[in-house]
């Protein structure tokens, strides 16, 4: 059984989408023959990339003008379902934005969230959507009751995007109604945070510092081990929180989710927090004092030592061959 | 000068350092042991005390909804200066989802009367469905902004440093409003033991759902039910040795199987 009608809540700029866009849209695929791509901003410009992983349509607002994406978002949905064309099921990124437009949504809708899930599947009529629990030891799945649309947000990398080799996606322009108070915050300027070297999301290598590290300046050795490895520096919430690196580094439950080939987690303990961000990882490296630490159930070859020594004898190694 | 008038939403959660478990009838996550204050609140609990402090005198006030009357975690809050709270605690309301919450939380904001702030943590440390605030400021027709990392208010603005993807943006948004604000925004203080004495003292008004005039709730209200609970496939320890001095070498050798250098 598939649906008759699945939306996308997708993002993208300068004509690309997002890797989380079309994971999302892959696995809309597999539900709907119908899925259409839903854009708060220029959804026109993205009308190609969307139809290359099998958008037949984009609905697309056009610029938001500085307006927030979220509650732009769930207002123009609400509109274009108010006027009878209504999906059965909406996917969203978990991300900023995404969360923000299908809290929104489920309001304006009267209609429950499914957030944080792994997998949807359509079994005898009833939408599931599979969450882990219990820092992943345990799926949940929960089937959606009473009637659509159902909104579900998905953690990213749920899914291996694929391209469908689909024609460009037919533009639907849509308006936004005016929100009103609620949509009386304004973006007044924006800032990127620069990194070199690959992004923590996309990289092959992803190098991971965390409270062992004992004091800021020490993840100088992170970074150093990650760029010699070609690959991301990463970090754990607790040192995030506690100011040594900007939360665009974090990886875990609240941060990003990475599933590199190698992952090094260096005076990382492996609060559940953190292990739910990186246990899809291929490999697993970790160094940590204490022998005892929850990342060593996990690890494929786990060093029981202290960082400041393995550390800047990795690098040393490393910068021998060159 | 008007004082601030602050609400800070707070959740009282199982101490995070035991395993949590799931109710073996109903598959809810079991929350009847003792409760304490989430982390992640602190935050909001400490950056509502400053804010009202900026503002030259404010109030901030506390709600949450627990089971059993529980109100430790809410006394936290208070022994970090908080002056009252509204706890919504009922049996009906085992098994509600995420949108019967904000309802829930919503109706017992405006029970406090309507605030100019409403401040809650981005998600709970035991839940995070982490959409709760979001939907709280849609059901009280308030603009808000999520993910927030530096908050200040300016000529009853708030102009606030908004997390992203690739950085930050600053957003500015006029009161009334709700922000939540990630973990790591202020420090949050620790009670002083003449705040822990004086929360003893302050008032904590405890209601039901059926009081606020919020229904259905609890299981028949929620749009979902369990469907299936299953252990994921658990991934294998491999080696681990102890560091000699020589370990660094493994981890090359290991590099070198994987081909990455």
């Amino acid at each position: 059984m598939t649906l008759n009608n699945v939306w996308v809540f997708a993002q993208g700029n300068n004509g690309t989408i997002s890797s989380f866009t079309a994971e999302l849209l892959t696995k809309a695929r597999s539900l709907s023959d119908n899925v259409s791509a839903f854009v708060a901003g220029d959804g026109a410009a993205l009308a190609d990339a969307l139809g290359k992983y099998g958008a037949k349509k984009v609905y697309s607002t056009g610029d938001l003008g500085g307006r927030l994406v979220g509650v732009a978002a769930a207002n123009a949905m609400k509109s274009q379902i108010d006027g009878g064309d209504k999906p059965d099921l909406i996917l969203f990124p978990q991300n900023y934005d995404g969360r923000d437009a299908i809290a929104r949504l489920s309001v304006k809708l009267g209609v429950t969230v499914l957030t944080n899930n792994i997998d949807i599947a359509v079994n005898g009529g009833e939408v599931v959507a599979t969450t882990p629990i219990f820092g992943g030891n345990v799926l949940f799945a929960a089937a959606f009751t009473g009637s659509g649309p159902h909104l579900a947000s998905f953690r990213p990398k749920s899914f291996a995007a694929e391209e469908s080799g689909g024609a460009a996606a037919q533009v639907v322009a849509v308006s936004v109604p005016d929100g009103g108070a609620t949509a009386a915050a304004k973006v007044t300027a924006v800032h990127v945070e620069e990194t070199s070297g690959p992004k923590l999301d996309e990289a092959n290598i992803v190098v991971s510092g965390g409270r062992g590290l004992g004091e800021s300046q020490n993840f100088g050795m992170v970074e150093e081990l990650a760029k010699l490895l070609h690959g991301a520096p990463g970090a754990s919430r607790a040192i995030v929180d506690a100011g040594w690196v900007p939360y665009s580094y974090q990886v875990g439950q609240t941060g990003k989710v990475v599933k590199p080939s190698v992952y090094i987690a260096a005076g990382i303990s492996g609060a559940t927090q953190h292990m739910v961000g990186m246990k899809g990882s291929k490999n697993i490296i970790a160094i940590n004092k204490d022998k005892e630490a929850p990342i060593f159930a996990v690890a494929d070859l786990g060093i029981v030592g202290d960082v400041h020594k393995v550390l800047p004898k990795l690098i040393e190694a490393l910068k021998a061959r060159g | 000068m008007k004082v601030m008038k602050i609400v800070v939403c707070v959740k009282q959660i199982p101490d995070p350092a035991t395993p949590g478990s799931l109710d073996s009838a109903t598959n809810a996550l079991k929350r009847d042991g003792k409760l304490i204050l989430d982390d992640s609140d602190a935050y909001g609990v400490e950056m509502a005390l400053q804010l009202a402090t900026a503002a030259g005198g404010g109030e901030v006030n506390i709600v949450s909804m627990a089971p059993n009357n529980e109100t430790s975690g809410m006394r936290t809050a208070l022994a970090m200066g908080a002056v009252r709270g509204v706890l919504v605690s009922d049996p009906a309301l085992a098994g509600s989802d995420a949108l019967t919450t904000a309802k829930v939380l919503a109706a017992a904001i405006q029970k406090v009367g309507m605030p100019d702030l409403v401040i809650a943590a981005t998600e709970s440390t035991d839940g995070y469905t982490g959409t709760v605030p979001e939907q709280i400021a849609e059901v009280l027709g308030l603009p808000s902004v999520t993910f927030a990392k530096k908050v200040k208010v300016e000529g009853g603005t708030l102009k606030i440093d908004r997390q992203t993807e690739s950085g930050y943006d600053e957003v500015e948004c006029p009161l009334p409003a709700l922000v939540s604000v990630t973990a790591g925004v202020v420090e949050p203080r620790y009670p002083s033991f003449k705040g822990i004495m004086d929360a003893k003292k302050k008032e904590i008004v405890t209601v039901t759902a059926a009081d606020l005039g919020v229904s259905p709730v609890g299981w028949s209200g929620a749009g979902q039910k369990v469907a299936s609970v299953t252990q994921a496939e658990a991934r294998k320890a491999g080696q681990v040795i102890e560091d000699d001095g020589e370990a660094f070498n493994k981890i090359v050798a290991f590099l070198e199987t994987l081909k990455v250098i």
